[in-house]
């Protein structure tokens, strides 16, 4: 199987702390990899990584970013541009925000085409229908405010694959849209990926959407991955007490009602307050002397199917 | 728009007239000017009939609704001093504070502009916190001190320039920047603020993530948009400097509306005073239409949304 994107031990530091510690994945053309997690567990500073536009005060201290095959982590940012947006592009939590409001949307799709005028307005049109947009020939010179914001994501979706790049970095597409527009645009992005072979990697804090769409799924927690496999087996055998809790926190339909949330005891720990040992170990119901010690490692339990917990088997 | 336009014209016509109104009493709590114009000596009753001849001894309302009519019939009065129609002196002074306005203008945005810009996009630089110095400097100096210390230096001792008065382009260069410093700081810091604030916006990092550069997406994203709060400061630095150059033109010897202004308050020249009033109103009306209509150019929002 060919990979579009590899993730080797991905080390990104604030001051001196390790925010984001040791992350690897990598996602197969085509395939939908979903990066789930609460925020401050460092998924969208791993987005931004792999585009290589982290904020100033972000350091990469370690690991390798190879986008088919390349490694690109030490490109110069010349050659940084020449990538993004033709091979990596990503879109935005806020699509109205993410669109530039003084410009026309045909016109900032076409920025991301590299292609002249003429040429490039045709090209534009279609990939516009291709999102979906319905009369594209009169929305390409709207402005954003006159698009409500599930079709600025579609805008946005067609300015990130108007050059068919390899990879789409999907930063919490659906966050700001109401529930209809947020499984259009789901559909959306499936359907592309999967017509278009583009590796899709998707940063949600949302299971629902995780479970809707992602092939393969990495739950982090503070700066690492916890568990990381097929959907359908982190889904229905969760190998990390910590996903075991998440998933049992999603409120059901069959609940009784005026029922308690289930909720996980406690709150993430800041990046000044992370221990030697395991980062869940303060709120994980399984934590013994040496989950304090020792990190324990992501090691296989099924097939493709990872766990960073030294009481995997207690979940069996 | 042209509704929107219309109401600020009501809006401006309205302050216009309160101001002149306040004006035209403030001035006359000052006294009477027929003392300043009789020759030394003269007897009470010289006195009271200059004054008579003026029209000073009638009722202050009856001598504000006859103001209110002349000007009315566009009509700006004789200046008592000069005994010329106050529309003549006023334009023969317009020219004069207009290129000094357009000079200092130069310095301002050519300066200040580019100033915040560079301060805003190498944030935490070296060139940042230089830059920073010369906006605190243009910011805090007064005119009456660094004009009198440029003429000191380029007029006195260098001979470079002119010292004062009116003599072509050179003459111009050092009242521009007196004048023109002050703007100069309000633009740098009003422009970094505005290229800060759009910087952080998720549009800039979209840009970036389609393959443009920093600068790129400056140029043709952030430019735009920090360009509004840009005209707002613009309308009023630009009022200003048609307005507000009274030292800079009295330290110059620069015949333009503020050393006239200097004069006909000492002079009591009444009409000449509520003239420059006008002038000033007009000034401050006409910018912030034009910010208006600037702002419907840049943001489709405001040009499409009426």
């Amino acid at each position: 199987m060919s990979v579009a994107l590899q993730v080797s031990d991905l080390r990104l530091a604030i001051g001196g702390v390790n925010v984001v510690d040791g992350i690897a994945f990598s996602v197969a053309p085509g395939e939908v990899m979903a990066l789930v997690g609460e925020s401050g567990c460092g998924k969208s500073l791993t987005a931004q990584a792999l585009l290589r536009l982290l904020p100033r005060q972000v350091r990469q201290t370690g690991g390798r970013i190879l986008l088919e095959g390349e490694d690109i982590t030490a490109l110069p940012e010349r050659r940084l541009r020449q990538i993004r947006g033709r091979r990596i592009s990503m879109i935005f939590q806020e699509p109205q925000a993410a669109l530039d409001p003084l410009s026309p949307v045909g016109a900032q799709v076409r920025e991301a085409s590299g292609l002249a005028s003429v040429a490039a307005r045709e090209a534009v049109r279609r990939m516009l229908a291709e999102v979906g947009i319905a009369d594209p020939d009169r929305r390409i010179d709207q402005y954003p405010f006159e698009l409500s914001g599930g079709m600025c994501q579609r805008v946005m979706i067609a300015s990130a694959l108007i050059s068919r790049p390899a990879v789409l970095v999907a930063d919490e597409p659906t966050t700001a849209l109401d529930v209809t527009i947020q499984a259009q645009i789901l559909d959306l992005l499936r359907r592309l990926a999967a017509e278009r072979g583009t590796a899709i990697v998707l940063i949600t804090h949302d299971m629902g959407v995780v479970a809707d769409i992602a092939e393969r799924v990495a739950v982090m927690y503070a700066g690492r991955i916890a568990e990381i496999g097929p959907t359908a087996a982190v889904f229905s055998r969760p190998r990390h007490p910590y996903t075991a809790l998440l998933l049992a926190a999603i409120p059901r339909l069959a609940d009784e009602p005026k029922s308690r949330l289930a909720v996980i005891e406690g709150s993430v720990p800041q990046p000044s307050e992370y221990g030697a040992g395991c980062r869940f170990v303060g709120r994980c119901p399984f934590a013994d002397a040496r989950c304090n010690a020792e990190p324990p490692p992501l090691l296989e339990t099924d097939d493709g199917h990872f766990s960073a917990c030294w009481h995997t088997e207690r979940l069996a | 728009m042209l509704r929107h336009i219309a109401g600020r014209v009501g809006q401006a016509i309205v302050t216009t007239f309160g101001v002149l109104t306040l004006v035209f009493f403030l001035m006359r709590l000052s006294g009477d000017p027929t003392l300043l114009l009789v020759p030394q000596g003269a007897s009470a009753h010289q006195i009271a009939i200059l004054r008579h001849q003026l029209g000073f001894d009638r009722p202050l309302i009856v001598q504000y609704v006859a103001y209110l009519r002349q000007l009315l019939q566009g009509n700006l009065g004789m200046s008592l001093v000069q005994r010329m129609p106050v529309a003549s002196i006023l334009g023969s002074r317009i020219p004069y504070t207009t290129e000094l306005a357009a000079g200092s203008l130069v310095v301002a945005v050519g300066i200040g502009i580019p100033a915040g810009v560079a301060m805003a996009v190498w944030r935490g630089s070296l060139l940042e916190r230089s830059l920073a110095a010369l906006v605190f400097a243009g910011q805090s100096m007064p005119t009456f001190w660094s004009g009198i210390l440029m003429i000191l230096l380029f007029g006195v001792v260098l001979g470079w320039l002119p010292t004062s008065g009116v003599a072509g382009l050179p003459s111009l260069i050092m009242p521009s920047i007196a004048l023109g410093a002050l703007s100069m700081a309000s633009f740098a810091r009003m422009t970094r603020i505005a290229v800060l604030d759009e910087l952080s916006r998720d549009y800039v990092a979209a840009a970036r993530a389609r393959g443009l550069s920093l600068g790129a997406a400056v140029v043709r994203h952030v430019a735009r948009n920090a360009a509004i709060p840009v005209v707002t400061v613009a309308a009023l630095e630009i009022g200003n400097l048609l307005a507000g150059a009274v030292i800079v033109e009295t330290v110059f010897a620069w015949p333009g509306i503020g050393q006239l202004a200097i004069q006909a308050i000492a002079a009591r020249d009444f009409l000449v005073v509520q003239a420059i009033v006008l002038f000033v109103s007009f000034v401050f009306i006409v910018m912030n239409l034009l910010a208006d209509v600037v702002y419907a150019v840049i943001d489709p929002r405001i040009r499409l949304s009426s």
